[in-house]
């Protein structure tokens, strides 16, 4: 060959492509990719020859990959819709694999306290009737906290996403002016704002546009220490979001879960509930033609019902009700 | 000496015919995959974008609209936004490039001329996603509190400077455009300039004319279809940038411009916008169905097209001026 | 002095210094960015980068190599595609061309030359990866080749034909033959300025993201398989910047370092061999 150079590194590639017995792909959803990452990480450093490759590009594109077949398994926050599922050439299974919450978060430089937002503030700035700071519906809920009167920059999602649709489940549920304008899906047309790509993007336009607010999962917001708000819930408390809180919403579904696990938990009764909050899903088929992979996926399944739930609060998601993990440990024998 | 006998002679010689004929074959047969690679890759497009063809017709060119739960798609927008950022970004990149092009084959000595456009030759090998890293940390956070500020307070009254200060937009896309574009105009540019003849320029200046004067009326005009050359080969570059383009100019499928004159919004730089390129790479992955992915794949097509057009338009212009082609694809 | 000539003089003098600025600014802004990228990169590289896998986002730490490793498994495999294919498609262009079909594959070369990189990746989506129902190393090359082969062709044909007919006389006056003549008298000559150009074509498609995206997708873990998703810097240099955790971005810096330091040095390589100019052997 003209190029030793390239000869060395063809030899290097091809040297050090070593078998592996089990490599997978999924991609999906941005919202649960924190655990995730962690999650297929850790069960890779249990069990040295399977790979799971996760890529996060956001629950729309998870849908459509494991449609053309080009995943193995996909990942969303929005359950699919029959129609969908129809379209899947190998019928698909939801299993639900931790609780997360959508905050709002927000970028207020002179801000520290943490601000109150009632459902019609948010659903007000999101339509963009609510355009700044001190206007009286967000400044009603928190006296003795001074807001600017600078505008407000709305920061939502681009690209087809799960947490939009939960937003928007919400939204829908505690605003009719909502639900006739904008409605509910991975994707609508927003009245104002700006679009972030990803969990990432939106945490990242906020994080350096002073004045913004955006929704991303509760982790995004944490980790990046930034501020996020309090919302009024369906019982009149302002509930700050956290896995309690979480657990608490979910906690009427975890009795009367569906037999395939596509429910929503938005708005949802209690107290102490985190009113947007929601379940995730990973999306496997029911039968894989190569039998390693359905050993390796089951097995990851398996661990990520027992101890993969151990990750989820330290990285700010709500561990699944034992009721649900029993119902899904059923659905794995059904796997083919 | 021994003659070699006539049947040796000729066994050499068929040898050698035989030999020829298999490496023109040879050669040829990779020539032929060239043309069906190309064959095999603008089917590929016209089939994958069918749906999205049948569905619009011409129509798709003239609609704005992006609505993928309707299914309802328009190229406008992203034409809009692709040409309004390749536009402005020649409007800055030509004079800075075309004058330092003058620099360098007129009045700088050859060695320091050779060095530096070995250097300026240098960025253009910069890849996209790095110019989109440098800008995404330097130049958006000095739009966002400095420039955009300054613009909107001092030009506000302008359709061109309006709304919210983000950084990312329309302008910044444009600026780094300018400075991707610039090295490519410099080189081709300086390269037409010294084909000029001495002759001209050393009869201008016995008739009198200053080293500006000559340069400007006499050498550059006579330069003028390789300098064409290179703004097109710089406006092709342009239109196909991805990466850098992607990282600052806020991704938003609408065109946000004032209508003042009727016919082209005057667009408002400050907001963000998309172009073609930039929409497939957002949006390519989770476009579900059969019309939206058929839409982002006639986008492409449409690209495709204007970039042939536009290369072929610049490799005919430098032909006829240095004579030997541009050096760099 | 008249009025009118003291106006030209100083319009002249403004003109040329304002081109000697522009000049500056140019070359200014190439070391502003390779001094940004060297400050910023050099800070947030360290050793680590180059041994240790990826870290799940928002723990700090953690490294790149399998990116290293992809970008260069798919730049070997694209340029083991493409060279072959450009350099002999260059050499029917210079030398066994006929005069229709000639001017056909030099126009097609152009065309592909032409393709937008987005669209290139879009391609390969569609002839590769549907196809074989998966992301991989692969198609991620077949994409890089297709951006590479048109650049190589172009080159090899622009300066196999530098070589002066001579020489081609030459080796056809001492009795040999046509493929003879070319293989061991015009190639040789040529080949510096054909290096040239390879070297050139591969350092521009190491950097290439756009096409990589829809068919190489990405990695957390070392590449296995050339079937299989693959990391490769440029993709991760995107995801990084575009993230909002400080320590991926400090990784993105550190991976435009290291993609700008090989495809620079691969540039300047390449200039300065040809700088050598032909190498037409002497007497």
């Amino acid at each position: 060959m003209r190029n030793p150079i390239l000869t060395g590194a063809v030899l290097l590639a091809v040297g050090v492509s070593v078998a592996i017995a089990q490599s997978m792909n999924g991609a999906g959803a941005t919202f649960p990719s924190l655990i995730y990452q962690k999650w297929f990480d850790e069960y890779h450093k249990l069990n040295k020859d399977v790979q799971v490759n996760y890529q996060a590009v956001g629950s729309g594109a998870g849908v459509k990959q494991l449609t053309e077949g080009t995943v193995d398994f996909g990942a969303s926050d929005k359950p699919m819709t029959d129609a969908e599922l129809k379209a899947l050439k190998t019928p698909a299974f939801h299993f639900p694999t931790v609780m997360g919450a959508v905050v709002a978060t927000y970028n207020l430089p002179g801000v520290t306290k943490e601000l109150k937002l009632s459902p019609a503030a948010l659903a007000g700035i999101y339509m963009g009737t609510v355009t700044k700071w001190n206007d009286k519906l967000i400044s009603g809920d928190n006296p003795g906290v001074k807001l600017p009167g600078d505008e407000i920059v709305v920061v939502h999602r681009s690209d087809a996403s799960g947490t939009t649709f939960i937003f928007t489940d919400y939204m829908a549920k505690v605003s009719p002016d909502w639900q006739k304008k904008v409605g509910t899906n991975s994707a609508v047309s927003w009245p104002v704002g700006i679009g972030g790509q990803g969990n990432e993007g939106v945490t990242a336009l906020v994080k350096q546009t002073p004045s913004s607010i955006g929704y991303v999962e509760l982790a995004f917001a944490v980790k990046n220490n930034m501020g996020y708000a309090s919302l009024k819930n369906q019982a009149g408390e302002f509930v700050k979001p956290s896995f309690q809180s979480v657990t608490e919403a979910a906690a009427g579904a975890a009795a009367n879960m569906p037999a395939d696990f596509r429910v929503s938990i938005t708005n949802a009764p209690g107290k102490g509930s985190y009113p947007i909050s929601s379940f995730t899903w990973l999306l496997i088929p029911n039968h894989f033609a190569d039998a390693a992979k359905q050993k390796a996926i089951k097995a990851f399944l398996k661990w990520m019902l027992a101890d993969g739930q151990k990750y989820a609060t330290g990285l700010y998601y709500a561990p699944l009700p034992k009721t649900v993990i029993a119902k899904e440990l059923a659905q794995i024998d059904m796997i083919k | 000496m021994a003659t070699s006998t006539v049947p040796e002679t000729q066994t050499i010689r068929s040898k050698a015919k035989a030999g020829d004929l298999i490496a023109r074959f040879v050669v040829l047969a990779f020539a032929i995959l060239i043309l069906i690679l190309a064959i095999l890759a603008v089917g590929e497009l016209w089939r994958s974008s069918g749906p999205s063809r049948e569905k619009f017709g011409f129509g798709f060119l003239r609609s704005a609209a992006w609505n993928p739960v309707t299914e309802d798609f328009g190229a406008l927008p992203f034409i809009y936004g692709t040409i309004v950022t390749s536009v402005l970004a020649l409007v800055i990149s030509v004079p800075l490039s075309v004058g330092a092009a003058i620099f360098l084959s007129e009045l700088a000595p050859a060695g320091v001329s050779d060095a530096l456009t070995f250097l300026i030759e240098l960025l253009a090998a910069i890849p996209s996603v790095i110019y989109g890293l440098l800008a995404l940390f330097t130049i958006v956070p000095l739009m966002r509190t400095t420039i955009e500020p300054f613009l909107k307070t001092h030009f506000g009254f302008l359709p061109l400077f309006r709304g919210y200060a983000l950084g990312v937009g329309l302008l910044t896309a444009s600026i780094v455009l300018s400075i991707m574009t610039i090295p490519f105009i410099i080189s081709v540019s300086r390269e037409s300039l010294l084909a000029v003849p001495r002759e001209m320029r050393e009869a201008a200046l016995a008739l009198g004319a200053t080293r500006w004067e000559t340069t400007w009326q006499v050498v550059v005009p006579y330069a003028k279809l390789g300098i064409s050359g290179s703004i097109f080969l710089g406006l092709a570059r342009a239109l196909g940038e991805t990466m850098a383009v992607t990282m600052v100019i806020g991704n938003d499928p609408a065109i946000h411009g004032s209508l003042v004159y009727g016919l082209f919004p005057i667009p408002n730089l400050l907001a963000s916008g998309s172009t073609i390129a930039t929409v497939i790479a957002s949006q390519f992955s989770e476009a579900t169905g059969s019309v939206y992915p058929a839409s982002l794949v006639e986008l492409g097509l449409v690209l495709f097209l204007l970039t042939v057009i536009i290369n072929a338009f610049a490799r005919l212009m430098i032909v006829a001026t240095t004579g030997k082609g541009s050096k760099r694809p | 002095m008249s009025k009118r000539l003291i106006w030209r003089k100083s319009v002249n003098g403004v003109m040329l210094a304002m081109t000697g600025i522009f000049t500056l600014f140019t070359v200014l802004c190439l070391f502003t960015i390779l001094g940004y990228l060297i400050y910023n990169g050099g800070r947030s590289l360290d050793w680590g980068f180059f041994y240790k896998l990826p870290l799940p986002p928002g723990e700090n730490g953690g490294g790149m190599a399998n990116a290293i490793l992809g970008t260069f498994e798919m730049v070997a495999m694209a340029a083991m595609i493409g060279l072959p294919i450009g350099f002999l498609a260059g050499i029917y262009l210079s030398e066994f061309e006929d005069r229709m079909f000639g001017s056909l594959i030099r126009y097609v070369a152009d065309l592909l030359n032409g393709i937008p990189s987005i669209v290139v990746g879009v391609l390969a989506w569609s002839l590769v990866v549907k196809p074989m129902h998966g992301y991989s190393a692969f198609a991620g090359s077949v994409a890089l080749s297709i951006m590479l082969i048109p650049i190589v062709t172009r080159q090899t044909e622009q300066f196999l034909r530098e070589v002066p007919q001579s020489l081609r006389e030459a080796g056809l006056a001492l009795g040999a033959s046509k493929w003879k003549m070319v293989a061991t008298v015009v190639v040789p000559a040529g080949s510096k300025g054909v290096m040239t150009g390879m070297i050139l074509g591969v350092a521009r498609i190491s950097g290439e993201s756009a096409p990589l995206l829809f068919t190489a997708l990405s990695n957390q873990f070392w590449p296995t398989s050339l079937l299989q998703p693959t990391a490769s810097l440029p993709v991760m240099i995107y995801t990084h910047a575009t993230s909002p955790f400080e320590d991926w971005n400090r990784q993105a810096w550190a991976a435009g370092l290291v993609l700008i330091g090989m495809v620079l040095t691969a540039n300047i390589l390449a200039r300065l061999v040809i700088a050598r100019g032909i190498s037409v052997p002497r007497g």
